[in-house]
């Protein structure tokens, strides 16, 4: 393994196998009475978050934990930052109290990357602005080859904000790197320009995208990161592009419908389809702290870089 | 390079220490067995098989593996991570006679791990240890309940065991490395 993750691009196609296999035996531990293991005694993990999250950061937070490191999180609201501390400076401070891993969070894309650079410790990238969200695509990846026992040959199809999504991006890289036929889908305000060099099929059809998928992964209307007019109205959204039972009946009959969280029910998604039989979201939360102790473990070990 | 155990002594090896398992507990009850990854998880299940064949009984078997509990994980940062597989023990360990059963007894840091390991699922009433081939130079004190053979080796020779289930034959071999 490389340094740090910030990009699905810095794991080769073994070692993306490798984190996979590696959480199907940490997921193990999350069923034992006692949910912990030792191995990362004495290893200081700091979660900096300058964006809002409840999964992500609960999620790292539960697999350092459940692996024995000793953890802490800065929450932006309550930290220097608000006295007007750059990011880089925030990041010396800390790495000046020697922590083995940094997991970041941030708003603008490549902040994980400008702390790799300045950091001795272990970075990893737990969502920056529009570019990569990693162990988020490992997480999917891990949902889908459970459920499909393979991830090369099926037709994945991803509706909705392509242009903000760091989830897209990420799901894109590890998909099309395992084989996975990637089809996306969105308003043409929302579809980035060149995507099809990615190797993914765009459709601007949502009914003919979703025709006969495998996956259905629905990506969330992020308002937070909408500065203009995208899109006329969530209404309209919601009837051109939402996941509505009638759209998941022309996907394969053993369809499963992934969200990232957090769901806007009703404009991207419908809550019968988001509560339904085909629904795996929450499965994707549970299996979130598997992947995340498999990435943290693997990256506490040696790197090419050493 | 020289065989000590072929397929027979293995198979011989194993059925005494399924007798010897039985009489020690004075039969089945409170039994289980759990192997430790690699090669001593179908070791555990040949045993089972024994336990079955003579009592009529199913001895509850499970997997463990060890590599978290490791003392060696993250003493070096050269290299990668050891890969880490399933730990699969079905069935609750508290007040349960456990047999602990791995290939080769050396150092006794593996079985260090695995005792650390093993508490974290329960309370057992007891551990016993079974190992096929104790080849000496204990780093801790360990000691082995049911051994197949005691076989003194130099530090500079591995003892490789090779099981049907895994590497398509069954033999033990003592290599100069």
């Amino acid at each position: 393994m490389k340094k740090d993750l910030l990009s699905i691009d810095d794991l080769t196609t073994e070692e993306i196998h490798l984190v996979l296999d590696t959480a199907e035996a940490m997921r193990e531990i999350g069923q034992r009475p006692i949910k912990k293991v030792p191995t990362l005694r004495g290893k200081t993990i700091v979660n900096l978050f300058y964006e809002p999250s409840t999964r992500t950061r609960t999620s790292f937070e539960i697999a350092e934990k459940r692996l024995s490191a000793d953890t802490l999180n800065i929450a932006v609201a309550a930290s220097s930052v608000l006295k007007g501390e750059t990011l880089a400076d925030t990041a010396l401070n800390i790495e000046a109290m020697a922590p083995d891993m940094i997991v970041v969070r941030h708003a603008s894309s490549g902040a994980g990357h400008l702390l790799s650079r300045i950091c001795r410790s272990r970075v990893i990238n737990a969502g920056d602005g529009m570019h990569e969200h990693p162990t988020q695509a490992l997480l999917d990846a891990f949902t889908i080859r459970e459920h499909k026992q393979r991830i090369a040959g099926l037709k994945v199809t991803i509706v909705g904000d392509l242009l903000h999504s760091r989830v897209l991006r990420s799901n894109v890289l590890l998909l099309t790197r395992l084989g996975a036929d990637v089809c996306v889908s969105g308003p043409p305000t929302f579809v980035p320009a060149g995507i099809e060099r990615f190797g993914v099929r765009v459709s601007p059809r949502v009914d003919e995208a979703v025709a006969g998928a495998d996956v259905i992964m629905m990506l969330r209307i992020q308002q937070e990161r909408l500065h203009g007019a995208f899109i006329p109205s969530l209404r309209e959204y919601f009837t051109t592009f939402g996941m509505t039972a009638a759209r998941v009946a022309l996907a394969k009959p053993d369809v499963i419908i992934m969200h990232p969280g957090p769901m806007n029910r009703g404009v991207e998604i419908a809550s019968e389809v988001a509560d339904g039989p085909y629904s795996v979201i929450l499965e994707q939360v549970a299996n979130g702290v598997a992947v995340r102790m498999a990435v943290l473990y693997l990256l506490a070990g040696g790197s090419e870089a050493d | 390079m020289p065989v000590v155990l072929d397929a027979d002594r293995i198979s011989r090896s194993l059925t005494r220490i399924a007798h010897e398992i039985l009489e020690r507990n004075r039969g089945v009850d409170e039994l289980a067995l759990v192997g430790i990854r690699t090669r001593g998880v179908p070791l555990a299940r040949r045993l089972a098989g024994i336990i079955r064949d003579v009592s009529r009984h199913e001895v509850p078997t499970g997997a463990l593996d060890i590599t978290l509990y490791r003392d060696d994980l993250m003493r070096t940062s050269v290299g990668a991570q050891p890969v880490i597989r399933r730990t699969e023990i079905p069935f609750s360990i508290d007040d349960k006679r456990i047999l602990l059963v791995d290939d080769v007894l050396y150092t006794g840091r593996t079985i260090r791990a695995a005792l650390d390991a093993l508490i974290e699922f329960g309370r057992p009433k007891a551990i016993q240890l079974v190992v096929l081939v104790d080849r000496g130079h204990r780093e801790l004190p360990i000691k082995a309940d049911y051994v197949g053979k005691n076989i003194p080796t130099s530090l500079s020779q591995s003892v490789q065991v090779r099981l049907m289930e895994i590497d398509g034959r069954d033999e033990v071999e003592v290599q100069e490395s």
